[in-house]
């Protein structure tokens, strides 16, 4: 592509002249841009193009985007109307929400105390909140599994969200967004009789906005893309996340690759709409969170 | 702003006079190892206005969020009215505090700011819940009170146009109207300010400052005002604390510190320009500066080197049209002085050199411009000229820093006192 923006010639169109690079540096960086938003974008593209495809098409030696044989829609009305679509996002929502709440609830009030409460242990307390940020969840998975299966609450919502109800993350977050609180604000609350909890409540929230919209948007893109957990504890379709409907098109007798492609599709789709309507509080809250979700 | 005339009418009789006597006893704060405040004690009287005054680190802030109950002291105790605040929340205490910074709640307008104190001093927690509390009945009860406080004082501060704005479209002159008068609203009886002028700009800040002298006459509260700044501790206050790592120098009259410092430092923090300091020498009850004997008996014997401190305007000058000088004193040492720099400041002038006999010891002497000021060619032609020294107005002070105290000699038949002339 970027070989036909050097050539200046006069019948290039004007859209595509304007692309033409100012020097040979340029054109290299261009190149390697390039390459690399393919490297990003092609699994999408497989994605969506598997997804009109029979199944003995997607694994194919010779492979193409364009479909030979086109079942976009027997593919698409089979996920969306055969199987309860609209259940498993709505599920997927109640787990998110449900996360996102007791997280907000738990983190908030821990992140406050840590940034601006004087006691003792307060340096080494968030030093263990920090090294709780290296534990991944497949090592505690095994003993809260264990657990679950003790109090018989397995293949329910709770369970699905169980494990995301504090977010050492989201405590670590709010703690620097809250460390940039003027002290003095405080000082004169407690003066004017303010409780702590009303601090939280009336000064720290509302300015914190940005910071939980941010986390909000984290949170809730890892527990809808999750498919790890919910795939451990959840076996009942009623109960099924989005994610992982996805799974239903493959079983131990063969896979329905073209389904599982428009499953993925739809999955995803919700995500992509709500990126680009918010697309400006989605960058800032990856931004901010610094980790991709 | 406006002159602060109508505050006064404003102020006077309508917040209810509720003095408060506050006494400090032997309050100690350490920060790890550093002693912030070594035993510090002081009682201020009903309607007072003390400034806690010292440079920066010198424990003044910590002293008032002490007092205001924002941090707990190690040691000591703090009394309002006689009955002991330790360990009492801020809240408890009757206080109100106004920040350097102001500390407005920055999302809520400038009538939520000022009516937050007397909400959560009337309201039961219920009904200040977002939401539910319209619903309350103490709420309904209670609220018709706070809006007319609210008004009431806002009117005093004249800000009432700016009740609907949030703080952060209000000038810096006008924040701090609004500290202050989220300050007042609640009727406190100890009024704690932590550098409250020092965010604006100098012009508004001697607006401002005047205007606090006057909401302190007016209101009759008792004022605890922390500053760096020795003009704002000498002109607002009725008496002024210097604090110095963590302990006071001297605790008296505005006036009382500037004439007669405890010792050098005081000496060199009050006043503006700096005292001017020059060596002196002790020989068997003689006091000299160079070759000059001065007319001065020590009250305390003492021999050996002298710190000398001549304010600036104790110097005054022969011979150059157009200067006046406060000081005229009938005796005078005669000095010779090298004039290096004149800065004009509008209606005096600040005249640096040296003293011939103390060539390295930078000196400033300050003079009021009388009306045929204009002439200055002369006086910038010349750099040598004469000056005289009122001696009763010289502070001494020893190696260690401590004053000591001194008088004139008075001249008798048998003794006259010879004023040397210059060197």
């Amino acid at each position: 592509m970027s070989d036909i923006a050097i050539s200046s010639s006069p019948t290039i169109p004007r859209w595509l002249s304007r692309l033409k690079p100012k020097s040979v540096g340029g054109a290299i960086t261009t190149c390697i841009l390039f390459l690399g938003a393919w490297v990003m974008v092609f699994p999408f593209i497989w994605m969506i193009s598997s997804s009109v495809k029979p199944t003995d098409e997607v694994y194919d030696s010779d492979f193409t985007i364009i479909p030979k044989t086109f079942k976009g829609f027997e593919n698409y009305y089979n996920v969306m109307f055969e199987q309860p679509y609209l259940m498993f996002i709505l599920n997927s929502m109640i787990v998110c929400t449900g996360i996102l709440a007791v997280q907000l609830l738990t983190a908030i009030p821990a992140a406050y105390a840590l940034a601006k409460l004087k006691f003792r242990g307060s340096t080494i307390l968030f030093g263990t909140v920090i090294a709780c940020l290296t534990i991944p969840i497949n090592v505690t998975s095994i003993p809260i599994y264990v657990g679950l299966v003790k109090v018989g609450l397995l293949d329910t919502y709770i369970s699905m969200m169980f494990p995301f109800f504090i977010s050492v993350f989201a405590i670590f977050l709010f703690r620097q967004f809250f460390k940039g609180f003027p002290d003095s604000i405080i000082q004169a609350a407690r003066v004017d009789g303010f409780s702590e909890i009303e601090i939280i409540l009336r000064l720290i929230l509302p300015s914190a906005v940005p910071a939980i919209a941010a986390f909000s948007v984290f949170s809730f893109v890892a527990h809808w893309n999750d498919l790890y957990w919910p795939l451990i504890v959840v076996q009942s379709q009623d109960k099924m996340t989005a994610t992982l409907s996805i799974m239903q098109y493959q079983s131990d007798f063969g896979t329905d690759h073209g389904r599982i492609f428009a499953s993925a599709t739809v999955v995803t789709m919700p995500m992509v709409i709500a990126f680009l309507f918010a697309r400006r509080l989605f960058i800032r809250g990856i931004t901010m969170t610094g980790v991709k979700g | 702003m406006p002159s602060g005339v109508p505050l006064i009418v404003f102020l006077t009789g309508n917040l209810g006079c509720k003095m408060a006597k506050l006494s400090l006893k032997n309050i100690k704060k350490s920060f790890g190892s550093t002693e912030v405040l070594k035993n510090i004690s002081l009682d201020v009287e009903d309607g007072e206005f003390i400034s806690l005054v010292g440079q920066s680190g010198c424990g003044k802030s910590t002293l008032l969020r002490i007092i205001a109950g924002l941090e707990a002291q190690d040691a000591g105790d703090i009394l309002i009215d006689g009955a002991p605040m330790n360990g009492r929340e801020p809240k408890d205490r009757n206080i109100a505090m106004v920040f350097q910074d102001y500390a407005l709640y920055p999302h809520m307008s400038v009538g939520e700011n000022m009516s937050m104190p007397l909400i959560m001093a009337r309201l039961p927690m219920h009904a200040r819940l977002p939401g539910i509390r319209h619903f309350t009945p103490a709420h309904r009860r209670e609220k018709p009170g706070i809006d007319a406080d609210v008004e009431k004082v806002a009117k005093q501060l004249r800000i009432e146009h700016l009740l609907q704005r949030k703080p952060a479209q209000l000038s810096g002159g006008q924040r701090q109207r609004v500290a202050l008068g989220r300050a007042l609203v609640r009727n406190p009886k100890v009024f704690l300010m932590d550098e409250p002028l020092s965010n604006l700009d100098a012009k508004l800040r001697v607006e401002v400052r005047s205007e606090i002298t006057e909401l302190h006459a007016s209101s009759g509260l008792t004022f605890i005002y922390v500053t760096h700044d020795q003009t704002e501790a000498m002109t607002m206050s009725d008496r002024v604390a210097l604090m110095q790592d963590g302990a006071f120098l001297q605790v008296g009259a505005p006036n009382d510190l500037y004439a007669n410092p405890a010792n050098i430092d005081v000496a060199k923090f009050i006043g503006s320009p700096e005292i001017n300091m020059i060596k002196g020498a002790v020989t068997s009850d003689q006091v000299s500066i160079g070759n000059v004997a001065l007319p001065i008996a020590l009250d305390a014997p003492f021999n050996g080197a002298v710190q000398i401190g001549i304010r600036p305007e104790a110097i005054t000058i022969n011979g150059v049209p157009g200067l006046a000088f406060a000081n005229q004193s009938e005796r005078t040492i005669q000095m010779s002085f090298n004039k290096r720099l004149v800065e004009d400041l509008g209606p005096e002038v600040l005249i640096h050199g040296a003293l011939a006999v103390e060539p390295n010891r930078s000196i400033r002497i300050r003079a009021q411009k009388s009306q045929n000021y204009g002439e200055r060619e002369l006086f910038a032609s010349t750099s040598q000229l004469d000056v005289q020294i009122d001696p009763s107005s010289l502070l001494f002070f020893d190696p260690s820093g401590k004053r000591i105290s001194s008088k004139l000699k008075i001249p008798t038949h048998n003794n006259p006192v010879e004023l040397v002339g210059a060197a």
